[in-house]
């Protein structure tokens, strides 16, 4: 019974900071809903028994990710956002079509699926578990996913550089050598 | 004990809301930000399926769509701020050439 309380109310105010975040019309307040909607997922990780990626959760997305967020949000000085004929067009279809699909979705899940219950901390694996299998049986994605982030920094680095600064410092790298 | 549908519907809905904010948002950073609903969405019904059959490797895919979503947002926002640079402008509907 409690077990179900304290998922209804973490989903509730999930699913509210995610509606909160189509409402809102100026970037920041759609950013701080976003880390609502993070931090009661990680709740609802702790419930199922996954404390290692509750925690990877709260470090990675609420933490570094919704920071990056808010420094890009910061650093352009985004305004709210001007409503254009696209967007009351968007709206138009957009929002019935997506009620009447997921409608259709949570009957079709709470009607039909013969799927069960789910305990408490239903996951057993502790995060050595999870390590083992990740530096064991998932060694290949995972040192894939290190030359991803590798790339994705270059990438980064690169796009957000000023135009001209990097051949600006190829010549005065010339220049030295 | 709380049904496995409740964590699917609940899934359910922060996909449907990420979709709609895809559609409807008209700031590029915005639509970043449903893009990020989804996957969180997404990530929520790979953890419950994992609990109900105890299977561990579901959480090891969070895991892993963690770090692509962390690198994709990293790159993103790159292009954002680079777009901005040269359009002065977050609006979609004002960003239609490819051209810089």
């Amino acid at each position: 019974m409690l077990h179900l309380i304290v998922f209804s109310v973490f989903g509730l105010v999930c699913a509210a900071g995610a509606v909160n975040l189509l409402v809102q019309r100026h970037p920041i307040n759609s950013a701080l809903s976003l880390v609502v909607v993070m931090g009661s997922l990680a709740v609802e990780y702790l419930l199922l028994g996954a404390e290692f990626v509750a925690a990877v959760q709260v470090i990675v997305y609420a933490g570094a990710i919704m920071v990056l967020f808010v420094f890009v949000i910061m650093l352009l000085n985004a305004g709210e956002e001007d409503r254009t004929k696209g967007s009351r067009v968007a709206m138009l279809f957009g929002i019935p079509g997506v009620l009447i699909g997921s409608v259709l979705v949570a009957w079709v899940l709470l009607e039909r699926s013969g799927t069960g219950n789910v305990a408490v901390g239903a996951l057993p694996g502790p995060p050595k578990v999870i390590g083992w299998l990740l530096f064991h049986d998932f060694l290949l994605p995972f040192e894939v996913t290190s030359v991803l982030v590798l790339i994705a920094i270059m990438g980064a680095v690169v796009l957000a550089s000023h135009p001209g600064a990097v051949q600006q410092s190829t010549q005065s790298d010339k220049r030295e050598g | 004990m709380v049904p496995l549908s409740y964590y699917l519907v609940l899934s359910g809905i922060l996909f449907a809301c990420g979709v709609t904010g895809f559609l409807i948002k008209r700031n590029i950073i915005t639509i970043f930000m449903s893009i990020e609903l989804m996957l969180n969405g997404v990530n929520l019904s790979f953890v419950a399926f994992a609990a109900q059959w105890h299977a561990l490797s579901g959480q090891v895919f969070v895991f892993f769509v963690m770090v692509v979503a962390a690198a994709e947002s990293a790159v993103g926002l790159a292009i954002i701020i680079a777009v901005y640079r040269t359009r002065e402008t977050l609006n979609v509907d004002r960003v239609n050439l490819l051209k810089l």
